[in-house]
């Protein structure tokens, strides 16, 4: 196993315990002009563009669920809290988080590494039933959080109709520590549904199954996932389709859903245990583990052009949320070339490619993320000001030098 | 609340600044006459009006852009306007500002049945968008009250809700990417046109959604499409008391059913729908809940035997389940005939609009009934129960003297006493002029000085909406100096509206 976590040299760590440490850290810091990593478990040290930073800030003791209550349908966590803690806790009352958090410890080649709720909702990630349930930026209803000076401030609120005052949740929510560092989350769950089936289907070209896909989302199925591993691959491709909820409504969906897919393909079923496991596997990009002559792109863009971007990329490719989202492992060794075109394309399509998995160098060379505009670049480089003036929390991670710049 | 004064020298220069914005829009769509004037003097919170200096209707991005830049040349404020069916005075006109209104940017651009999403401009009433795909099998699901008139672009910038946003979400969860015009003349295009378009880094759609025209002009929006629920039924429960009722809400989400809609009506407002419509309920009925359930036909009709079960077990004195789309088209109608019933009981009345967690509901129902007292109004409840955003309807008599303010006042209270139940000023109508001085009830002075610096990266100027949602002025020239210690500004006596 190979692990490319960046910065590998030894930085002085900051372990704060509480809301006060961390003011207390970033304060100095401000005051020093120091630069802080920003880190829970360190699963995603390696997403975003290197870091460039003095010291780490640890956050994985500013953990614990601050109240849990299941009938509101929220629970309200620290920002170091790990999410098999949470998922626990929500399980114990037949509920989750419904935007499915991947777990990407091996992928980044740190399997040990414990994954944290404040790292899944800075980078804004979710897993395969985001289609149904939305992205942790749908889920997040609150946060409280440290800016750049040191200054503890809170947004949003803890019920899910809130008008009152920006949308922090929403602006933290993605923003790759960049902006604040996020002490607790305030989130919405959901009820587990008692029963899930997935449906698959074998052999299909990609083209074909993104259509079946694309045509099985547009009814009222209200499937829960709906993914296709294809790209170049040794064996055959799969699609697959999940459905979720009490037995005799999962059924009658499922004769429906069948006959519908006998159309393309033959079809069979997978439930419970082994549904559950083939659906984790894809949401953590398993069958993608890291590998020094390979890469991953994370493309997202109108799932009608899914599949002719990533043909002309070529490789193996995982397609997720009805297309909408896709991974495409390929070589590393035309890395610029391929990201003019893939860059090239993906905004033609009116979507964006980020160079997901790859060693710090190559992010370097070729930035991880796509090239914003310039009037929206700048916009941002003014609000990351606004939140965080010498630019001290995560500097380099959105691209732009350690200079206090993204 | 007041409005701060209009700046005489900008209103002397009325003439010349109308000319200027004709040069841009075009000489019909500038209005510059009292009588053109008047009818854009409030939003649907009446209390308050003022006439804008001039209203101003671009047709497309490229004038918003021009009239922005002109507006930041020439200093001049700008209150952008969909329908003007705001409920928080978020349109409320400046003396000495335009009025941009979005009027002719009615038009449908594109509809992607594939991708599930429509791109639309800000001026296209929300209903139309969900009229334009059906035959698609798709709909647009957020749907507050006012969807017939309300706009997506003031729905976006008050990110509504409505009835489904239990289940479905707000507005915001609907919205997968816009363009916007910044105020000096950047057109920038946030997300994208696909189901999570906005999931990417740095992510400014959401940002920008509720956030009542301070941060930008909004000129395109990709809304998401879902498709039409296979079938929906909604069952009518009344109970004896608003505690059964209450307890009824939290019993149905406890048991992990998600209800497409849960709304709350109490026994006057039961009585004054009754007068208009004629419709009977048992004199038992205290309080009368909607419960909305969709999905597959297998899944809905298990769910309204779930629901059955436990309101009986609560003990419900009245139950009627929709059978047809008839039947619950008609139970529906009794709720969205409510405010147009008290309407019929009430001289006038004042809505407002708090949330609190759910479990608070029957010790807010109980501190609004003291406060009603206090403050010698009646009022009466009509509220989306299940994600607990209240509509407290307060009546009084604008005639009389002193009584609008005994309103606020009792609103205010109301709105408080969300806050220290652990929810918050607004849920779906923004806090716009109504509860820009509660501000500070909710937020510490460094959370509102975080979200006015936000404010200035994107209009450091102040010509945007200036005076709504911030009971003080950004200052954004002095945020690079201006140092919070321990909670508290250093000029803590900052000028007050």
């Amino acid at each position: 196993m190979t692990t490319i976590a960046d910065n590998p040299r030894t930085l002085q760590r900051f372990c704060p315990q509480g809301v006060e440490d961390v003011t207390q850290a970033i304060a100095e810091a401000h005051a020093a002009g120091r630069k802080l990593e920003i880190v829970g478990g360190g699963t995603k040290r390696s997403l975003g563009d290197p870091v460039t930073a003095d010291a780490l800030l640890d956050m994985s003791g500013v953990a614990g669920i601050d109240f849990y209550e299941p009938e509101e349908l929220v629970i309200k966590v620290r920002a170091g809290t790990p999410i098999a803690e949470i998922r626990q806790a929500l399980a114990e009352k037949k509920q989750h988080l419904a935007f499915e958090p991947p777990d990407y410890a091996a992928f980044f080649g740190n399997p040990h590494a414990i994954d944290t709720i404040g790292g899944i909702v800075a980078c804004n990630l979710a897993g395969p039933r985001r289609i149904q349930a939305g992205a942790p930026r749908d889920a997040v209803l609150g946060v409280e959080a440290v800016n750049g000076r040191g200054e503890f401030f809170k947004g949003g609120g803890r019920t899910v109709k809130n008008v009152t005052g920006y949308d922090m949740p929403k602006l933290l929510t993605g923003s790759f520590g960049i902006l604040a560092v996020l002490t607790s989350v305030t989130l919405k769950v959901l009820p587990i549904q008692p029963q899930e089936i997935t449906l698959l289907a074998s052999g299909l070209a990609d083209g074909k199954a993104i259509d079946l896909l694309t045509q099985v989302l547009g009814m009222p199925f209200d499937v829960a996932a709906a993914a296709h591993q294809g790209g170049v691959r040794a064996g055959p491709s799969l699609t697959a389709l999940r459905l979720e909820g009490f037995q005799g409504d999962v059924a009658a969906r499922r004769a429906e859903l069948e006959s519908l897919i006998h159309r393309v393909s033959d079809v069979r079923a997978i439930a419970d245990e082994e549904s559950r496991t083939f659906w984790r596997s894809l949401r953590d990009l398993s069958a993608f583990a890291p590998d020094p002559g390979t890469c991953v792109w994370r493309v997202m863009l109108p799932a009608t052009q899914a599949a002719r971007v990533a043909h002309a990329v070529g490789g193996e490719a995982i397609y997720d949320w009805g297309g909408a989202e896709v991974f495409i492992r390929t070589a590393v060794d035309k890395i610029e070339a391929q990201a003019r075109m893939l860059r090239a394309m993906a905004d033609e399509a009116g979507g964006n490619a980020c160079l997901f998995r790859a060693s710090p160098e190559v992010r370097k060379r070729v930035s991880a993320f796509q090239p914003k505009p310039e009037a929206l670049h700048d916009l941002g480089m003014r609000i990351r000001r606004m939140f965080d003036p010498k630019g001290i929390l995560n500097p380099g991670k959105l691209g732009v030098a350690s200079n206090g710049a993204l | 609340m007041k409005m701060a004064a209009g700046d005489q020298a900008i209103i002397g220069r009325r003439d010349a600044l109308a000319a200027g914005f004709r040069d841009i829009v075009g000489r019909e769509w500038v209005l510059d006459k009292e009588a053109e004037l008047r009818p854009y003097e409030c939003d649907g919170l009446t209390a308050y009006n003022a006439l804008p200096l001039l209203v101003v209707l671009p047709e497309t991005t490229q004038e918003v852009s021009l009239v922005l830049q002109f507006c930041q040349r020439e200093g001049i404020k700008i209150v952008p306007r969909g329908s003007g069916t705001s409920l928080s005075g978020g349109a409320l006109p400046l003396e000495d500002g335009i009025v941009l209104g979005t009027a002719r940017m009615n038009r449908i651009l594109h509809v992607d049945a594939r991708n599930r999403t429509a791109r639309v401009q800000p001026g296209v009433q929300n209903v139309r968008v969900t009229e334009a795909v059906k035959h698609l099998g798709l709909c647009y699901m957020p749907d507050p009250s006012s969807q017939a008139i309300a706009t997506i672009g003031g729905n976006v910038s008050e990110n509504s809700g409505g009835v489904h946003c239990l289940k479905y979400g707000v507005t915001s969860n609907h919205i997968t990417g816009m363009e916007a015009v910044l105020l000096n003349g950047d057109i920038i295009h946030l997300g994208g046109d696909f189901l999570g378009g906005a999931d990417r880094e740095f992510d400014l759609t959401g940002a920008v959604i509720g956030s009542e025209g301070l941060l930008a002009i909004i000129t395109e929006v990709t809304v998401r499409l879902v498709p039409q629920p296979a079938t929906a039924r909604v069952l009518s429960l009344g109970f004896r008391s608003v505690e059964d009722a209450s307890l009824c809400v939290g019993a149905i989400i406890a048991h992990g059913v998600i209800p497409a809609g849960l709304e709350f009506m109490d026994r006057r407002i039961v009585d004054a729908v009754s007068s208009m419509l004629g419709e009977k309920h048992s004199p038992e009925v205290e309080a009368l809940l909607l419960c909305e359930l969709d999905g597959t036909r297998t899944e809905v009709d298990k769910l309204v035997e779930e629901v059955e079960a436990i309101a009986r077990e609560i003990g419900v004195a009245e139950l009627r389940i929709s059978k047809t789309e008839e039947e619950r088209a008609q139970i529906w109608l009794g709720r969205k005939s409510a405010f147009g019933a008290i309407g019929k009981i009430s001289k006038d009345y004042y809505c407002t609009d708090g949330t609190i967690p759910r479990g608070k509901l029957p010790e807010i129902l109980k501190r609004m009934e003291g406060l009603s007292k206090k403050h010698g109004l009646d009022y009466a409840n009509c509220f989306h129960a299940g994600d607990g955003n209240l509509h407290p309807i307060i009546m009084f008599d604008a005639a009389k003297p002193g009584d609008l303010e005994r309103a606020e006042a009792f609103g205010e209270d109301i709105l408080k006493a969300c806050v220290d139940l652990g929810g918050v000023l607004s849920g779906e109508h923004g806090v716009g002029v109504e509860k820009r001085d509660l501000m500070g009830y909710q937020f510490s002075n460094i959370d509102l000085a975080q979200q006015q610096r936000f404010k200035c990266a994107f209009d450091p100027d102040e010509l945007l909406n200036p005076g709504k949602v911030f009971p003080t002025p950004c200052r954004c020239a002095e945020f690079g100096r201006m140092h919070v210690h321990n909670g508290k500004l250093r000029f803590p006596d900052v000028p007050r509206f």
